[in-house]
């Protein structure tokens, strides 16, 4: 499934402090992560993931480091802040608020369907 | 071509990538590090579920997404790096080499176009040093209007922009034209300006100075990146400026010099033509060049700070220790109070630059606290001043100058005392520098507001003295 770009762009930061805020992890790991968590329904372009975590770095929001991974390459693993942890609590707030807002809209829309047409409710459209 | 099943035929694949990444100026190699760990473990991860290496190579890069997006994201998030070169292409960039010469022609008519603009009003009459007065409050409405057009342009600025802008230049020019000003000092027979038209003249082109920043910043300005990038593009402007001006003070004497052997004075054509015509254009040239040439002057401005800070520390040090130990009272001097403003001003600069070049993510270091007592010994200096106008103000009479002045004073040390604070933050590790940068950008609008009421508020409130 296509999620638009801007919308990509609005929850990645949630996504990310999301993941981060279970553990410390580097690139690779939570792009697999994001792939879990959403069934595969979100898809993002691999590289794009960094200047997101360069941007929560730069915010204070997670802290870098390097380490020698089991494959002896170095890896920069991430982990996030108490700053983070308060920006992820806001971020969800938002979310929450934007979320019970479109159920609102989906329940009504739902309602309002089949009153005007004889097919019978048509589902829900899914993870959106 | 080598056989895709031969070991080494992956190391080589993954070595053309990684020089191909590090050619993109906004990608510093420590990201191409971590963008190959991704790129090696996202092709094991794919060797894994079956797929041959050459099969895993192309799946992996192409996952990583375009280069070319890749890199323009890099440069939007490490706008300090993009400032070496402008990187961010638009995404639709055609004919690179085109556009930059159309570019170049257009700078260079509209440098033209601003040059033959201050020769303009002789045409009706109006003479250079017999009319300095209208010549000097003027003087940035010959050139930003311009500016800003050229910015523009460039930019494709929305037109509900460009019409704000336009109307904050018409007024300018009603502000600056509109009052009648003292123009001639009591007893004197020359065209001095007055008080409060000096001070039109000195704060017009910094309230202007915002109107080109929203300019130039293009779609940005909301933004603290295209705030940053502004005011490094003002510094970069400035030391350009200063080095067109010396290259021009030599051709002058040249001209001067070599003229004056074939008995002809060329000082006339020098003084009408050549010192008002050059300095208009080359404020749009310098602009240009700034844009351009990016990595010609690359990091001239965070050079000259690691270079001054030191001694400007020392010099206020040194100041601070020498008032303490003779008990040397402040003489309050007319001037006293623009020097210490000059002075918060550089200071200032020196901290915004460093700053702007600094790589966010490196550790506090010696500079650091070198730059921490800098800032710390202009705060105290200039309490030391403050306190000393302070106590006398009453005394010595509220003049425009010294109201104008005192007012920067506040604007500037108010600036610094919080840029102080977290300073201290990030160096004490509880904050990031970013808020350092946003308290910068977001303060950028108080200079020119405090600058517009100079320009219009003063004149009429101290009787166009």
């Amino acid at each position: 499934m296509d999620i638009n770009k801007d919308l990509t762009a609005a929850s990645s930061t949630p996504i990310v402090l999301g993941i981060l805020a279970e553990a410390d992890s580097y690139g690779y790991a939570i792009l697999k992560r994001v792939r879990e968590l959403s069934g595969g329904r979100m898809e993002w372009t691999d590289g794009m993931l960094y200047p997101v975590l360069h941007r929560l770095e730069r915010l204070g929001h997670v802290e870098a480091r390097w380490e020698i991974a089991d494959s002896g390459r170095r890896r920069k693993y991430y982990r996030i802040t108490s700053r983070g942890r308060a920006q992820l609590d806001e971020d969800r707030r938002q979310w929450q608020a934007v979320d019970a807002t479109l159920r609102g809209v989906w329940q009504a829309v739902s309602v309002r369907v089949p009153a005007s047409h004889p097919a019978p409710a048509a589902p829900l459209p899914q993870g959106v | 071509m080598p056989d895709p099943g031969h070991a080494g035929w992956l190391e080589e694949q993954i070595d053309r990538w990684r020089s191909y990444l590090r050619r993109r100026q906004a990608i510093h190699s420590v990201d191409v590090a971590e963008l190959e760990d991704h790129l090696r473990e996202q092709i094991a991860g794919l060797i894994d579920t079956g797929l041959a290496p050459d099969e895993a190579f192309l799946v992996a890069v192409k996952r990583m997404g375009e280069l070319d997006a890749l890199s323009r994201e890099f440069a939007r998030e490490h706008s300090e790096r993009l400032w070496k070169q402008l990187v961010v292409p638009p995404s639709d960039a055609g004919e690179p080499q085109a556009a930059t010469r159309t570019d170049a022609i257009v700078a260079f008519c509209v440098a033209a176009a601003a040059a033959l603009a201050i020769k303009v009003p002789a045409l009706f009459g109006l003479q250079l040093d017999a009319d300095a007065g209208f010549y000097l409050r003027n003087l940035s409405l010959f050139v930003l209007p311009l500016l800003t057009g050229y910015f523009a342009w460039k930019r494709q600025l929305d037109p509900v922009k460009v019409r704000w802008l336009a109307v904050a230049f018409v007024a300018a020019a009603v502000f600056a034209n509109a009052y009648p000003f003292a123009a001639h000092v009591p007893g004197s027979t020359t065209h001095d300006p007055g008080d409060t038209e000096m001070l039109t003249v000195l704060h017009l082109p910094i309230a202007l100075w915002l109107a080109v920043g929203i300019a130039y910043a293009g779609g940005r300005w909301s933004a603290v990146e295209g705030r940053m990038d502004f005011i490094r593009f003002s510094g970069e402007l400035f030391i350009y400026y200063v080095l067109i001006a010396l290259g021009g003070g030599v051709l002058g004497a040249f001209v001067s010099l070599i003229f004056q052997a074939v008995g002809i004075d060329a000082e006339p054509f020098l003084q009408s033509w050549l010192l008002p015509c050059g300095a208009m254009g080359a404020v749009v040239i310098g602009s240009w060049l700034v844009e351009a040439k990016q990595s010609v002057v690359e990091n001239m401005a965070p050079v000259l700070t690691r270079l001054f800070t030191p001694l400007f520390a020392a010099v206020l040090v040194t100041f601070l220790g020498t008032v303490l130990f003779t008990g040397r009272g402040v003489d309050i001097d007319r001037n006293l109070l623009i020097a210490f403003d000059l002075l918060l001003a550089v200071v200032l600069g020196l901290l915004l630059y460093s700053v702007s070049a600094r790589d966010p993510r490196s550790p506090p270091g010696a500079f650091d606290v070198v730059q921490v007592v800098l800032v710390v010994s202009t705060l105290l200096a200039d309490a030391v001043a403050l306190w000393a106008i302070a106590a006398r103000i009453t005394e010595l009479g509220l003049t425009p100058n010294r109201v104008a002045a005192l007012g920067e004073n506040v604007i500037l040390l108010v600036n610094l005392a919080w840029s102080a604070v977290l300073y201290f933050r990030f160096l004490r590790g509880r904050g990031p520098l970013a808020g350092l940068e946003r308290w910068q950008t977001d303060y950028l609008p108080v200079y020119a507001v405090w600058a517009a009421i100079v320009v219009t508020v003063f004149p009429p409130l101290f009787g166009y003295i």
